[in-house]
C-alpha cells in the first residue's frame, strides 16, 4: 500500500461542540479522538464501488416525474470537485437534498412550518463528477426556513451535499449557501465554521453559467482531502 | 498546480434531520445477495446521546472488506486476494425514528494487512452522522469471538485498554443461519465509544 491521505485539518471544520447550535450539546464526543495509522481500511472507500449506481438524475426541476415543472427561481449549480492540491477528482457520487422555493422540505418530519409543498418538486438529486471533476445540477433556489434552535431562528437558504469520494477519509457531508444572505450572521450552523473557512461554503453568482431567458447560474467548487 | 494552501478543504456541516429524502433508501443496509461469499452476520444496536437517549435520526455508513479480506477499491490492488463480484462492502442505514435501532445485514470480513506489518483483526468501519453533529464521527466494529486476533490488532492495542471494549461487539445470538453482533454507539460519559481521527 502506498497511498495515504493528508491528515484531517480540524481547524478548517466546525468543532464537534458548538453550544449556540443546541443539538451539538449532547451529540458531540467528549473525549479526544484517537489517532489512527491509515491502512487499507481508511484509504479505500465506497465512492468507486457506488458511483456506478447513479442514474442521470441531476434535474430537480422535473425529476418528480409528474410531467410538471417545479416552481421557483430556476438555478444551475455547477463546479469542480478538487483535492487540496487542485487536482480534479472524477467519479465522485454527489447526492443533494433541499427545501423547495418556499423553504418547505418534502419530508414527513416537516410538519411545523405552514409553507406550501410543491407536488412537482421532490428536492433530491444525484450526479457523478466527470473526468474533469465537474458536476452540474439544475434546480430551483430553496427558500430559508424556520427551525427550533432559538426564538425566531431561520436557516439561510442552502442545499445539502453528500460526497462519496475516493476514500473513507474523504467522506464529506456539507451545505452550500447562496451569496449575500442576511441570515448568515444569525445562523449558528453557518457560524460554527471557523471564520477563515466560511466563504468556502458560499456559491458565487456566475453570469457565464447563467442561460439567457432560462436560468441563473451559480458556481461552487468543493475541495476534498488529497493524497500525501 | 499550486500548493495545498490555495485549496483549503470544504468545511463539514451537519447532515440535518431530512437526509432520508435522498440517503438510505430501502435495502441500503443489506450488503449481501444470495451469491455473496461469506458467513452471514447482522450488526445491530442503538446510538445514544450524552443523556443516553436514543439518537433516532442518525445516519450510519458501513465500509468493510469481503470475506477474503479484500476491499472493492482500486487502492487495494492485491490480486492474490479474490474480489467478490457480489459484494461492494458498503451499506447505509438510518436509525429507526420510533425505536432508535439500526442494523446491517452483511458478512464477516476477512483480515486485512496493516502498514506496520501483520494482519488487522476482522473489523468494519462505521461513519456516524446526525442532526446535531457538525462533523462525521469514525469508529470501528470488532468481533468478540476473534479474541486472539483482537489481542494483537495494532489499532485496538493503540486504544487505552479501559476503552477497548467499546469497539468490540459481542455475539448475542446465532440461530444457525445468521450470527447477530450487538454494537451500541455512545456519545459522552465514561463509556463513550472510541472515535478515531481518521
Amino acid at each position: 500500500m502506498t497511498v495515504t491521505y493528508t491528515p484531517r485539518t480540524h481547524e478548517d471544520h466546525p468543532p464537534f461542540l458548538y453550544s449556540d447550535y443546541k443539538g451539538t450539546r449532547k451529540r458531540s464526543p467528549a473525549m479526544a479522538l484517537i489517532p489512527i495509522v491509515q491502512s487499507l481500511s481508511e484509504v479505500t472507500g465506497p465512492g468507486p464501488a457506488w458511483a456506478e449506481l447513479t442514474d442521470d438524475d441531476a434535474d430537480l426541476t422535473t425529476n418528480a416525474g409528474t410531467g410538471g415543472e417545479a416552481i421557483g427561481q430556476r438555478s444551475i449549480i455547477t463546479g469542480h470537485v478538487l483535492d487540496e492540491h487542485g487536482e480534479p477528482v472524477p467519479n465522485v457520487l454527489i447526492e443533494i437534498w433541499q427545501a423547495n422555493a418556499c423553504g418547505r422540505y418534502m419530508h414527513w418530519r416537516e410538519v411545523d412550518f405552514p409553507a406550501p409543498l410543491d407536488p412537482n418538486f421532490l428536492g433530491v438529486g444525484q450526479c457523478r463528477t466527470n473526468d474533469e471533476g465537474e458536476y452540474r445540477f439544475l434546480t430551483v433556489k430553496p427558500g430559508p426556513y424556520p427551525w427550533g434552535n432559538h426564538y425566531n431562528a431561520w436557516r439561510p437558504a442552502h442545499i445539502h451535499f453528500s460526497l462519496l469520494g475516493p476514500a473513507l477519509t474523504t467522506r464529506l457531508v456539507t451545505q452550500m449557501y447562496f451569496p449575500d444572505d442576511p441570515l448568515f450572521e444569525l445562523d449558528p450552523i453557518f457560524q460554527s465554521v471557523p471564520e477563515h473557512a466560511r466563504a468556502r461554503l458560499v456559491s458565487t453568482y456566475d453570469h457565464e453559467v447563467t442561460i439567457p431567458n432560462w436560468a441563473l447560474g451559480y458556481r461552487w467548487d468543493i475541495v476534498l482531502r488529497g493524497t500525501e | 498546480m499550486t500548493g495545498a494552501s490555495k485549496y483549503g478543504p470544504t468545511p463539514s456541516q451537519t447532515v440535518g434531520p431530512y437526509f432520508t429524502m435522498r440517503i438510505t433508501g430501502e435495502g441500503e443496509n443489506v450488503l449481501t445477495s444470495p451469491e455473496t461469499v461469506g458467513e452471514r452476520i447482522r450488526i445491530e444496536g442503538f446510538v445514544y446521546d450524552g443523556d443516553r437517549n436514543h439518537i433516532e435520526d442518525a445516519l450510519l455508513e458501513l465500509w468493510q472488506a469481503n470475506a477474503a479480506g479484500r476491499y472493492d477499491h482500486p487502492a487495494d490492488d492485491r490480486d492474490d486476494v479474490p474480489l467478490d463480484p457480489a459484494f461492494t462492502g458498503f451499506g447505509r442505514c438510518a436509525s429507526d425514528f420510533k425505536t432508535g435501532a439500526y442494523s446491517f445485514l452483511t458478512i464477516k470480513p476477512g483480515p486485512v494487512p496493516h502498514p506496520d506489518g501483520g494482519l488487522q483483526a476482522p473489523h468494519v468501519s462505521l461513519i456516524v452522522q446526525a442532526r446535531g453533529m457538525l462533523d462525521p464521527t469514525y469508529t470501528r466494529v470488532y468481533f468478540a469471538d476473534e479474541a486472539d486476533a483482537n489481542a494483537v490488532d495494532p489499532v485496538l492495542t493503540s486504544v487505552p485498554s479501559a476503552r477497548r471494549g467499546t469497539l468490540i461487539a459481542p455475539r448475542v445470538d446465532d440461530d444457525g443461519t445468521i450470527a447477530v453482533y450487538r454494537f451500541d454507539i455512545r456519545y459522552q460519559g465514561d463509556d463513550e465509544t472510541v472515535f478515531f481521527d481518521v
